[in-house]
Order: structure tokens, then sequence, then C-alpha cells
């Protein structure tokens, strides 16, 4: 994973990418506009919670926005990139119209390229160093658009490459949770030799690419390519099991299993603890997605019941927020309303998302906050009390400060409000695992880089550790603690010196 | 996929299900639940479950049917494969020698409590067990509960069997009767209330066992919150069981409503 300048500088210099560099001048790259995305129009695609918004780039399209990109000395782009995916190499490989060799640059580093292409916020990640924006001002090469395409051709050619598998060693691993830290650790575990199971509590494989992100930003078949991929590769996956419940981490000792990874995910949905917030109508952006995404309740044929509402409040700035606000268009609110205590400056949700929902008649409040819920006789909300904030000083997270304005309440009528204001780590896993160290927020505690928990053999990652973070950054950890794991197992069970 | 190994109608709305489910045989503990899925479309409902046998390998549940998804479940049989079962869930039941144990049960709550009282008695206390039913045609389980029991009282709305009168009314007889140290209840969230209602005018600590609406049972969605003491809690990883004596239960039974309308259309839906 971890590359030297060295090395990069040393592949810059191959004759193919040198060629391509002569190719075209400088000033003729800067002079191409950055592409633009094709999208679905807001008005059909809201009528279906199933349609992807992002249409894709062509081949051409591709080939021209890889063109922009100089091939730079100093690559700031990867900087920027969490698991340092070699930017410039599989970009210059589209260039030439080599896509699958992109994909397989790709791959390299990130185990769910279509994945992230997608859902990745690259516009304060690898996009935000690029050249063109920290030097020309100008607008950075469409550095995610470009790996969904290179990912997204490679599935749909078919001849997805199936990874080289060492020979098995006969060591068992158990994973516990399918979101993306789980399967991009299962993913190197199997590469390696390893004997993997995954430990599913849901009926489905993914986590929240499943049952939260919603399939207009991220279609399911998109994530079950990469399950099946997997498969192929030989890990198992178990659902309905709960570790800590249906059998616990020494049972599954027992069974064998020689080392967890704990890829638990930040599960547990926050409230705010104001009045009225258990009535009717008023739930977790967790419930209402999940309901969703998860057991398909847009549709008719689902058992599973949704609550609609003609307006409809969703709290919160985050893509979860986002996700949750766009999901109520389409089950037919006529406003659909963000929440929001700050402004949209300090929003964590990506740029693309909250573009993307004011395209489709969201109406944004922000620097407003609810301060009570008012229901009707049968306890069912109807109006949210709300009052509006000013920013102050920064806080800790960096982000103005919002304060409330004495005097300036006032009520917005709702029939469904989303709660969308956070997420706490999953408990099952630190409660039930004894002398497994958590810190106060309840996040498992690890040894940074390494991966590895205050029980040696059990490893944890993503948002557990990190509380609620991203899928690159989940996915990040999966593969680094597989690294050491790999390490830890061969030394004690192989008498292998692993080079560290 | 879980297969059924064996299915009894209790009544024309009550049936009793023995389902493969090895590890859960093994790992569940009184007042432990499971979350059940029947079809691809299916719902997740919670369900108690009402015995277990390790040697087997199966578990027991008892299902009243409410709408759809307890219906689909009613509506298999023998060696049809239930989609998706999941647990043992929530917090099992505390169970220590206290003296005097009085357990209430109404309505298919009657099949949450057998496994309670069995283990009430299993641990040394001298078991009162109430149950109740509408009428002598929907009261379940009554042999088992007697096998377990120190006493039984049986009580039905109509008076078509035992003795005619509200669950309440047998408790309060046994209170006055002897000293009760513990009591705990289970069955419609109405009758939760009034059982609640009374120990605490006797100042008898109680239990309920809420039965609110979840999702996916693990702690993740917050559809089942209730709030006890003044605080939010969610039911299926901080409960199922609360001290009855601080539980919301005017919430609570607001909240079991929270999805009726569209319940009922999903009713009509599968009907026609
Ligand atoms: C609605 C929404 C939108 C988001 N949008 C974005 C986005 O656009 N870009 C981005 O980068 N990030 C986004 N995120 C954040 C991102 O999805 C998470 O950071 C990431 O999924 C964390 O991955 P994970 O593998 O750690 O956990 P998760 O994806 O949460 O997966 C954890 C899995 O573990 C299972 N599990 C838990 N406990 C147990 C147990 N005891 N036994 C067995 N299984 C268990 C859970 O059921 C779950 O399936 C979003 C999150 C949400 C909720
Ligand atoms: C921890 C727990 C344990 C349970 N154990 C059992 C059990 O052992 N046996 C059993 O039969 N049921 C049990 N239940 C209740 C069971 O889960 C519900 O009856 C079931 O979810 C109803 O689903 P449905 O789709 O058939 O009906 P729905 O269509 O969901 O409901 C039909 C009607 O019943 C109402 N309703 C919905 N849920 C409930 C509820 N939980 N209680 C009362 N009314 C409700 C609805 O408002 C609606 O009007 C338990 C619930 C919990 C939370
Ligand atoms: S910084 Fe921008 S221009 Fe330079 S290599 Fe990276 S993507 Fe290309
Ligand atoms: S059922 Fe989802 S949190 Fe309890």
């Amino acid at each position: 994973m971890e590359r030297s300048e060295e090395y990069i500088k040393n592949e810059r210099k191959q004759e193919w990418r040198v060629e391509l560099q002569k190719l075209t001048k400088a000033k003729d790259r800067m002079a191409i506009e950055r592409v633009e995305m094709t999208e679905m129009a807001p008005e059909e695609r809201i009528k279906s919670q199933r349609v992807e918004v992002n249409v894709g780039l062509t081949k051409e399209q591709a080939m021209l926005e890889a063109t922009r990109c100089m091939d730079c000395v100093n690559p700031t782009c990867m900087e920027g990139c969490p698991v340092s995916i070699n930017i410039p190499k599989f970009i210059k490989n589209i260039e030439r119209g080599n896509i699958l060799e992109a994909a397989s640059v790709l791959k390299e580093t990130s185990a769910l390229p279509a994945v992230c292409g997608r859902v990745c916020p690259q516009e304060v990640q690898c996009e935000q160093r690029c050249f063109y924006v920290e030097k020309l001002n100008l607008p950075s090469v469409a550095i995610g658009h470009l790996e969904r395409f290179a990912a997204d051709f490679e599935r749909e050619s078919g001849v997805i490459s199936v990874p080289k598998i060492a020979e098995a060693n006969g060591i068992k691993v158990a994973v516990i949770g399918s979101g993306p830290s789980g399967l991009s650790f299962a993913g190197d575990m199997a590469k390696l030799g390893y004997d993997v199971t995954v430990f599913e509590a849901l009926h489905e494989i993914g986590g929240v690419l499943k049952y939260g992100i919603p399939e207009f930003r991220l279609p399911n078949a998109v994530v079950d390519v990469e399950i099946e991929n997997l498969r192929k590769m030989g890990v198992k996956f178990i659902t309905n099991y709960i570790v800590g419940q249906t059998a616990s981490l020494d049972d599954l000792r027992e069974e064998g299993y020689k080392a967890f990874y704990v890829g638990s995910g930040a599960g547990l949905p926050r409230f705010m603890n104001i009045p009225g917030e258990n009535s009717n109508g008023i739930m977790s952006s967790n419930e209402y997605l999940t309901r969703v995404n998860l057991m398909g309740a847009d549709s008719e044929e689902s058992d599973t019941p949704i609550l609609r509402g003609k307006n409809v409040v969703v709290v919160g700035g985050g893509n979860t927020a986002m996700d949750s606000v766009r999901t109520a268009k389409r089950l037919g609110a006529e406003r659909a309303i963000i929440v929001y205590r700050r402004s949209e400056e300090e929003m964590p949700a990506r740029v693309e998302e909250v573009h993307h929902a004011k395209q489709e008649g969201i109406e944004f409040l922000t620097l407003t906050n609810p301060i009570e819920y008012i229901a009707d006789e049968n306890s069912r909300v109807k109006q949210i009390k709300v009052q509006k904030m000013e920013l102050g000083e920064p806080d800790a997270s960096g982000r103005r400060r919002p304060i409330p304005m004495e005097g300036s309440e006032y009520t917005i009528d709702a029939t469904v409000v989303v709660v969308a204001v956070g997420v706490s780590p999953n408990p099952l896993i630190p409660n039930s695992v004894e002398g497994l160290e958590v810190s106060k927020w309840g996040t498992i505690e690890v040894v940074k880089d390494k991966m590895q928990s205050s029980i040696p053999e059990v490893f944890a990652g993503g948002d557990i550790v990190r509380g609620g973070a991203t899928v690159i950054l989940a996915m990040g950890d999966g593969r680094k603690a597989a690294k050491n794991m790999n390490i830890y197992l061969q030394e004690k069970y192989l008498s292998n010196k692993v080079e560290h | 996929m879980n297969k059924i190994v064996e299915k009894e109608n209790f009544s024309e709305k009550v049936v009793k299900i023995v389902v493969e489910a090895p590890l859960i045989a093994k790992a569940r503990k009184p007042g432990n639940f499971v979350i059940v899925r029947v079809g691809e479309k299916g719902e997740r409902i919670p369900l108690t479950i009402a015995g277990a046998d390790v040697s087997r390998g199966t578990i027991t549940i008892i299902v009243q049917k409410m709408g759809v998804s307890s219906t689909k479940l009613c509506n298999l049989e023998v060696g049809d494969y239930v989609t998706d079962l999941v647990g043992p869930l929530g917090k099992p039941t505390e169970i220590h020698n206290v003296g005097t144990v009085l357990c209430c049960g109404g309505g298919v709550g009657v099949a949450p409590l057998l496994p309670i009282v069995e283990g009430y008695k299993k641990a040394g206390n001298r078991v009162v067990t109430v149950i109740a039913a509408r009428s002598k045609d929907l009261l379940i389980l009554e042999e088992e509960m007697r096998k377990h029991s120190d006493e039984l009282i049986v009580m039905t709305d109509d008076g078509s069997y035992g003795r005619k009168g509200l669950v309440t009314e047998g408790m309060e007889e046994v209170i006055k009767r002897e000293k009760v140290d513990e009591c705990i209840t289970i069955g419609p969230a109405v009758m939760m209330k009034f059982c609640s209602l009374l120990t605490k005018k006797y100042e008898i600590p109680t239990m309920a066992s809420l039965n609110s609406i979840m999702v996916d049972g693990t702690g993740m969605c917050g559809a089942c919150r209730v709030t006890v003491d003044g605080k939010t809690k969610f039911t299926c990883v901080d409960g199922p069981e609360f001290d009855a004596h601080k539980i919301d239960f005017d919430e609570m039974m607001s909240r079991l409503g929270g999805y009726k309308e569209e319940e009922n259309d999903k009713m009509d839906h599968f009907q026609n």
C-alpha cells in the first residue's frame, strides 16, 4: 500500500507515461473544460428511490477529462487521498484508453473503487489538493468521476479480474460486520490465503452501503458485484448472526477462529432529547433509511410500512440528512425541508449531494434548530418549534459554534420528522467482549496504524474505532488491519518472520 | 433459512411453531426474543422465545395473528422455512431467589411468560401465576404454566373458563393474602399499565416486558424507544424488561399505534 516517493517518481518516468506527457502541451490540457457529469433530470429521478442520479461518463468524456491531468512531478492529489491511491497512474491509463489497467491500478489500493468513486467526498480530499485547484484556481480534475468510470467499465466489461489467492494456510479468521471495513479486510485476508468468514447481524451483506446509502446514489448491484467477487475468492458470509449474542467470541475461538476483525460500525442513532421527540412520526434517519433501503418500504409489495407526509422535515446537515430528505421527496413529500443549526458552509455533506438536493427542490432552513415537537391528539407530530441561530467563535471541530438567538422561535408544520444528528458506536461488541479497551465515546481503542486492540488477536477499524467517518477510511482501516494481522498470525502460528 | 419442524394451532389466532435454530437454542435465556422475517418482501418482527430444546436444536415461538407479518408466519406449515431468524436479542430476565414471585400474563403474553415462570421456579422461588384471556378459546399454555407454578389462577373476561374478571383482580387477591416480593407482567400494554398501577399501590417491585414496534432489534434504529424514568431507552437492547413503575405506558401505547394506518393498508393489500 505505502509506496515510496522514489517509486512513484520512477513510475512516472515509464516510457508510455513520458510519451503521453509529450503528446499534449500543458497549455492545451489547461484549456479543456472540466467534464460535466450527465445526470437524470431532477423531475424524473424524484419519481423513484432506485434510479441513480449520476449516469456516468462515456469513454470519450473520460479520456478527454483524463487529458486535463498534468501528470504532476509532485502529485499533491495523492496526499489528499486517505489511502494514497496512485491517482496520476490510473488517470494516465484512462488517457491512453487502457481502462482495465486503470481499474487495476485503483484496486492496488482501494478494495471498492466503484463505491468510492460514488460516495467519497472528493472535494475535500484528492480534488481539493489537485494542481488545478491549488495553483491555477481552476476546477480540479474530476478524479471521483474518473474513478467511478474505470471501476464501472471493468464491471460492465464482464472481465473482472479475480485477484490471485495465495495457497490456503488453514488459519481461520472471523470478521464481525459486513460494512466496507469488514469487506475490504476480508478481501485482503483471502488473498493472503486465510480462511475468512464474515458474520453479519442483519439479513443483508454490506452494512451502511445497503441499509443506509440509497440506491439513487449507490445501486445495490454495484455492491453485490463486489460481494460476489469476495465469494469467488473463498470468503464465506453468514447473515443473521450477531457476534456477542448468537455466539460469543469465546465460542468462535472454540470453533477454531484464531483472530478477529471488528468492523461493527457506528450504528447507534443519536436523538436530541428535546420535548415531544418520542411522538409518532418522529424517527431516526437510521430507521427511515433502513425501512426504505433495506426493507424496500418504498414499494407497495413490501410488508414493511413507511410514514409518508406532505411536509417532511429532516434535522441535520450530513450525508445521512441529505439521503433522508431526498428519500422523503421520492416518497412523495410536497415540501421536504432540511433544518440545520449551522450555515450551509459548515454542512458536512458532500457538496454534490447538497447540489443534487437543491435541484430536486429540497428546501434548506439553515441556522435553525428544533427545540420542541408539538403533537396532535393522537400523539402524531404536527409542528416543530424551531429557533434561529447565529454563528459565534469556532468550536473544537474548527467550525463556528451556533448560538441561539433569543426570541426568534417560530413553528414549522410537519407530520414526518427525521432526526439525522449523528450516530454513536455500536455497543454490542464493546459490551460483550471482556478485556476490550473502549474509549469514553464507546469506540474501540486500537494501536494506530496497526488497528490492533487491547486483546492481541482482536483487530478493529472503521466507524467502531473512529465514530461516524467515511467509507474510504473504513476501507483503509480494513486493509491496514489485514496487513498487520497477517504479520501477527504468521509469526504466531507459522513461525514466519514477515517484513514489517 | 430455518426449517419449521412442528406446528400446533392453539386457537384460530394463536399458533405455536417449533423451528430449527441450534445456536439460538443454546444461547437463549428467559426473556430473550428473536426477529423473524418471512419472504423476500417480509417485515422483521420480534417474537419472544417461549422455549428451547438444545439437543434438538430448536426454539419455540408462539405467535398471534395481528397483521400481515404475523399472519404470514402463522400460515407456514411444517417443512416450510422461515426466511430469516436472528437472536437471541434483548437482555435476559434477571432471575434471583427473592421469595414469592407473582407472574401475570395476558393474551399471547402468556407465551413469553412461560420461560420466566420456569426460571423463577428453578431458582427456588414460590411462584404464583395469574393468566388471563378474553375467553376460554383464547387461553394458552395452561397445562405448562400449572406444571411450573406453585399455584395457577386463570381469569377470563367473559367468565367462560376459570374465574370471571381481569388479571388485576386475581393479582390483588394474592397480594392481599400473602407477602409478594416481586411481580412480573407481560401482556397487552393496557394490561401491564393496570398491573403496574396495582403493584405500585402495594409497593411491590415489578418488571414489565414491552412489545414495542421494532425494525432491526439491535439498537440501530430507535423505533422501539420508550421513556423509562424520564429517559429515552431502546426496548431491544436496554430491555425488553423495565421497572414497570417507571415506564411511561401512555406514550408506549400511543407509539404502538404509530403505523396503524399504514399497517391496515398493508393488510388490505395482502387480503385482496
Ligand atoms: C445514510 C448514510 C450516508 C452516508 N454517506 C456517506 C458518503 O456519501 N460517503 C462516505 O464516505 N461515507 C458515508 N457515510 C458513512 C459511511 O457509510 C461509514 O463511515 C461506513 O459505512 C463505515 O463502515 P464500517 O464498515 O465501519 O461500518 P458499517 O457500514 O456501519 O457496517 C457495520 C456492520 O456491522 C454489523 N454489525 C454490528 N455489530 C455486529 C455484531 N455484533 N455481529 C455481527 N454484525 C454486526 C452491522 O449490522 C453492519 O452491517 C454514510 C453513512 C450513512 C449512515
Ligand atoms: C420483544 C417483543 C416480543 C414479542 N413477543 C411476541 C410473541 O411472543 N408472540 C406474539 O404473537 N407477538 C409478540 N410480539 C408482538 C409482535 O411482534 C407483533 O404482534 C407483530 O410485530 C405484529 O406484526 P404484524 O405485521 O402481524 O401486525 P401489524 O400489521 O404490525 O399490526 C397489526 C395491528 O397491531 C398493532 N400492533 C403492531 N405491533 C404491535 C405490538 N407489538 N403489540 C400490539 N399491537 C401491535 C398495529 O398497530 C396494528 O393495528 C412481541 C413484540 C416484542 C417487541
Ligand atoms: S494533482 Fe491534479 S493534475 Fe496533478 S496528477 Fe493529481 S489529478 Fe492530475
Ligand atoms: S428495534 Fe431498532 S433500535 Fe430497537
